[in-house]
């Protein structure tokens, strides 16, 4: 029996994914929950899994921590959507006034190849890490930068690569997209270089880095159904996607026969 | 507990400050650090042990610099470290402004602004190297806000009245995080830092009295694994959660730390923690976090509670004659702007008074409706569009329409593991930076300053002093079979399954909800002797509940949350003692250290700048012994000792 607490007079039904390990099959289990319109998504996760612990059963595993939208920890779909319903939210921002007595609510993990399943919500990333160590950087040592006003960046160039720089490595984009493609993702960090002067001298040795890193991975190709967009949660645009492809060509004609 | 009645500082406490004027002894000091070797550094292994923005730039620099380093973190990406949350801004003394900012006025503000309670010395390469840091950001493409001519854009924070801070519109943590984290990818990628994610530090191993290594447990596996180093770097972050409900990310810990201090590293003031006047209150009893909203709404916004102890009234009902503009009137010259501890105590003030608002009585009003009618709904949503959609995101409300309820929550802790000016814990070899350890910040510290000391002492000051431990000591050969490994790992072993073998009745979370509690009630914005030792007592029935009653479930050979979060908080029911001790010993007010008996006739804090100006280190003695106080006294030849009025 599992012991149920009374945070409220909103009942929902969930349907969470459980799954042991990578190859493990996995399935949907159903739990009821009694929430209120304040708590956020991730607190009805944490009542539930309170529920289970206090009745002797495993709770489901998901991955969070700074529960404001910035980490980037928090990854599942719900409803079949990445982060659920509501625009540019990540699962950790959306509140249960998103949802009416009744309902019922699907919550499953990142769908990829890359993405492998560990347990229950939690999938792993490091596929993202290494894109990044591929070349996601510029490479200065510590102590040796000029005064920071040596270079002035033009602001909307500035502004730009602040919005590509604005990617929180959640992985939406690639759970969104009927390919499982990490363009959106991988462009978004070339560009914020690609957009500074800082990032000018290594700019054909980091398009070639990523986008070929990226491809090792296994993760899809951009067929143009702009799903990524969609989901992402910090409002990444597509327009990176063009310019990484811009890039990679650029460095290819230069550097490859 | 013997505590010391002199004035002389510790014996076991050598902060080490070099002599000679002020703004020359970190140039004199590194002149006089014994150096390694470039050919030698490879010889090195560092472990650093987190990858916020002390523990990234400190991993990526000794690599730079030859080191073999080996760089350890809970999550599962480096760039997920809590650092990522800071949302305000990196103080930097550049003078970009040209309003008579210098490397003096950053250090005298911080000196300040901790009422006096930090080491002068530190404070003051702090604010040297601030210039450096900006620089270095910059030139890895942190995407700093600019001026249309192209030019770093600054603003002033946190009551500065110089406009000193760098920002990124409001995701300042995230952009320095992730320039760290790409330095520490390229020298991932050069293969001079094996990188471990998903690691738990659960112990320190010492082997004959020097820092030698850790133990971790692998959180996908289960597994403990033991590594071995020449020196170990803690850069695990703060200890709010012992609040239970802080703005910190849900799993900074103090097990790092407390491990170490078991392990005979000293921690310091851990009474001093700062809470922050402006976040969202809790909206019931299932909150898992508090939210910060900026504090730069204070320049805008007018706080306010009614008159009259529970109003029932809705917020526009209430007539202006019938609220009470309450830091309006109490500080006529600063108003909505006093500093953060001021102003939260005095939310907690007309709380108590049965004035606070909302359904728990919990909150105060803060009103944007004069600056509305003033400026226009434009002008306030290009100063706070974001933030006020992020508020009523949270809470259904339009603050726009509706005044914001905001109230206090705990946001960083100044205390920490006693460091020296090389930033050395009392353990040779264990070097402790970023909000882990103690030096800074005095018992408040000021806004944009965290994210400066993080780098500082990755960036900067640590490639520096490690020196003094590498090249200065001789350092025998380690093995990960010695006997000190072993026995830490099985200590590390025998614990889990204890917490497993219990088997009770409640989770995890209802426990430390309910440390959180008390250590709020008791030690929280306002402390007084008798609730400090009743809360003392209360901290010790909760442990033993907590041993006797805990239920952890599941598989401890593979990832197991449960089990995670278990171990945590009975270290933070340890801790929590500690805090509760240094804050009944340090019998002053101080910062965000309140004493009730200690205050002025208008109810401001009042130092004892004759007996307390000190820092309180404690040695631990033995389970459930209370431990040690040792005391490092605080020494003030640049900066005169002032009271600091608000008025
Ligand atoms: C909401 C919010 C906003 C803030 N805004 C600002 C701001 O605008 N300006 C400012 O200056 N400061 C700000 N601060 C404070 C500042 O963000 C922090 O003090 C600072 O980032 C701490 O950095 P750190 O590197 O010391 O630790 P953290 O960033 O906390 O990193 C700790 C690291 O240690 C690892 N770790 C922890 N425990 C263990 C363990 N047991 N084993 C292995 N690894 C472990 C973690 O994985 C992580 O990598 C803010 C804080 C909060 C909460
Ligand atoms: S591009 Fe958007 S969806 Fe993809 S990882 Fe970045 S923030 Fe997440
Ligand atoms: S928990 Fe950090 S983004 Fe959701």
């Amino acid at each position: 029996m599992i012991q149920k607490k009374n945070h409220g007079d909103l009942r929902i039904v969930l349907e969470v994914w459980r799954q042991n390990g990578p190859g493990a099959p996995g399935a949907f289990e159903e739990h009821e929950v009694m929430a209120n319109e304040h708590m956020s998504f991730l607190e009805l996760l944490d009542v539930l899994n309170e529920q289970l612990v206090e009745s002797g059963r495993d709770p489901f595993v998901f991955e969070h921590d700074c529960r404001e939208g910035i980490c980037g920890s928090c990854s599942m779909t719900i409803d079949g959507k990445p982060h659920g319903p509501r625009d540019r939210t990540t699962a950790c921002q959306l509140h249960m006034r998103e949802y009416r007595n009744g309902d019922r609510v699907r919550v499953e993990p990142w769908r990829a190849n890359a993405f492998p399943v560990v347990k229950d919500l939690m999938t792993d990333r490091s596929a993202f890490d290494r894109i990044q160590q591929a070349g996601g950087y510029v490479s200065i040592n510590t102590g040796s930068a000029p005064d920071a006003h040596a270079m002035p960046v033009n602001k909307e160039n500035a502004d730009m690569a602040f919005d590509a720089a604005a990617c929180i490595g959640c992985g939406a984009c690639v759970a969104a997209c009927p390919n499982a493609s990490a363009m959106l993702f991988t462009s978004a960090k070339l560009s914020q270089y690609t957009l500074l002067p800082q990032g000018q001298p290594e700019r054909d040795q980091r398009a070639l880095g990523m986008v070929d890193q990226m491809d090792a991975e296994g993760f899809g190709n951009c067929t143009n159904h702009y799903e990524c967009e969609a989901a992402c949660p910090k409002g990444i645009s597509v327009t990176n996607i063009a310019r990484m492809n811009r890039e990679y060509a650029r460095a290819t004609l230069r550097r490859r026969d | 507990m013997t505590i010391a009645d002199s004035h002389a500082s510790s014996p076991r406490l050598d902060a080490k400050v070099p002599g000679g004027p002020m703004d020359e002894r970190w140039s004199n000091h590194k002149f006089d650090l014994k150096l390694v070797n470039p050919s030698n550094r490879r010889k090195f292994d560092v472990i650093v042990v987190g990858t916020g923005l002390a523990g990234g730039s400190a991993a990526a620099t000794l690599a730079e610099m030859g080191y073999n380093v080996k760089s350890f973190c809970i999550h599962d990406s480096p760039r997920r470290a809590h650092s990522i949350a800071a949302q305000g801004g990196i103080n930097a003394a550049k003078n970009y402004k040209g309003d008579g900012d210098s490397v003096h006025r950053l250090f005298y503000d911080t000196v300040k602004g901790g009422d006096y309670r930090s080491r002068e010395s530190n404070v003051h390469r702090l604010a040297e190297v601030s210039v450096d840091i900006i620089d270095q950001c910059v030139a890895q493409g942190v995407p700093f806000a600019r001026e249309y001519g192209g030019l770093l854009d600054n603003r002033s924070f946190g009551g500065a009245q110089v406009s000193r801070t760098f920002y990124a519109r409001g995701q300042t943590g995230q952009q320095l995080l992730l320039g760290a984290y790409g330095a520490m990818n390229r020298m991932i990628h050069a293969g001079r830092i094996d990188s471990y994610t998903k690691r738990e530090m659960v112990d320190l191993v010492v082997v004959n009295g020097v820092a030698r290594g850790i133990i971790v447990r692998n959180l996908l596996t289960g597994e403990y694994e033991r590594h071995a180093a020449h020196a170990v770097l803690m850069c695990t972050g703060g200890y709010g959660n012992a609040f239970f409900l802080s703005t910190n990310a849900k799993n900074s810990n103090v097990t790092a730390a407390w491990r170490a201090h078991k392990r005979g590293a000293f921690f310091a003031n851990p009474c001093y923690t700062q809470i922050h006047p402006t976040c969202i209150p809790r909206s019931g009893d299932y909150q898992s976090k508090l939210t910060l909203m900026s504090e730069s709404l204070r320049n805008d916004g007018r706080v306010w509670v009614p008159e009259k102890e529970g109003d029932p009234r809705a917020p526009q009902d209430i007539p202006e004659s019938e609220r009470d503009y309450y830091l309006e009137r109490k500080y006529p010259s600063f108003g909505n702007l006093v500093p953060r501890d001021v102003a939260s105590r005095n939310a907690k003030t007309v709380c108590d008074e049965g004035r606070g608002v909302g359904p728990t009585g919990e909150a105060v009003y803060l009103d944007f409706g004069d600056a509305i009618r003033r400026d226009g709904k434009e002008t306030i949503a290009s100063r706070y569009g974001n933030l006020f959609e992020m508020y009523e995101r949270i809470t259904g409300d339009n603050p726009y329409e509706i005044p914001m309820r905001i109230f206090p929550a705990v946001h960083y802790t100044m205390g920490g593991l006693w460091v020296d000016y090389n930033l050395e814990s009392t353990i040779p070899g264990l070097f402790v930076l970023g909000e882990a350890n103690f030096s800074d910040h005095g018992a408040n510290r000021l806004g944009a300053s965290a994210l400066m000391q993080g780098l500082a002492d990755g960036y900067f000051v640590i490639p520096a002093t490690i020196a003094s431990h590498l090249a200065g000591r001789k350092l025998e050969a380690v093995s990960v079979n010695d006997d000190a490994f072993k026995e830490a790992e099985a200590k590390a072993r025998e614990r889990a399954d204890l917490l497993l073998a219990c088997n009770g009745n409640r989770s995890v979370d209802s426990l430390h909800r309910e440390l959180g509690n008390t250590v709020w009630n008791y030690c929280g914005m306002e402390r007084t002797a008798e609730g400090l030792q009743e809360g003392i007592l209360k901290v010790r029935e909760l442990r033993a509940e907590f041993w006797s009653n805990v239920k952890v479930n599941g598989d401890p050979n593979h990832v197991n949350q449960d089990l995670e979060k278990a171990g945590r908080v009975a270290d933070f029911m340890e801790f929590a003692e500690v805090m509760f001790n240094d804050a009944l010993v340090r019998d002053e007010s101080c910062g965000g250290h309140f004493r009730a008996e200690h205050q002025t006739e208008e109810g401001e804090a009042r130092r004892d700048d004759e007996n307390y100006a000190h820092v309180s280190a404690w040695e631990f003695t033995e389970e459930q012994k209370l431990p040690t106080e040792h005391r490092e006294q605080l020494t003030f030849e640049e900066v005169k000792l002032t009271t600091r009025s608000y008025k």
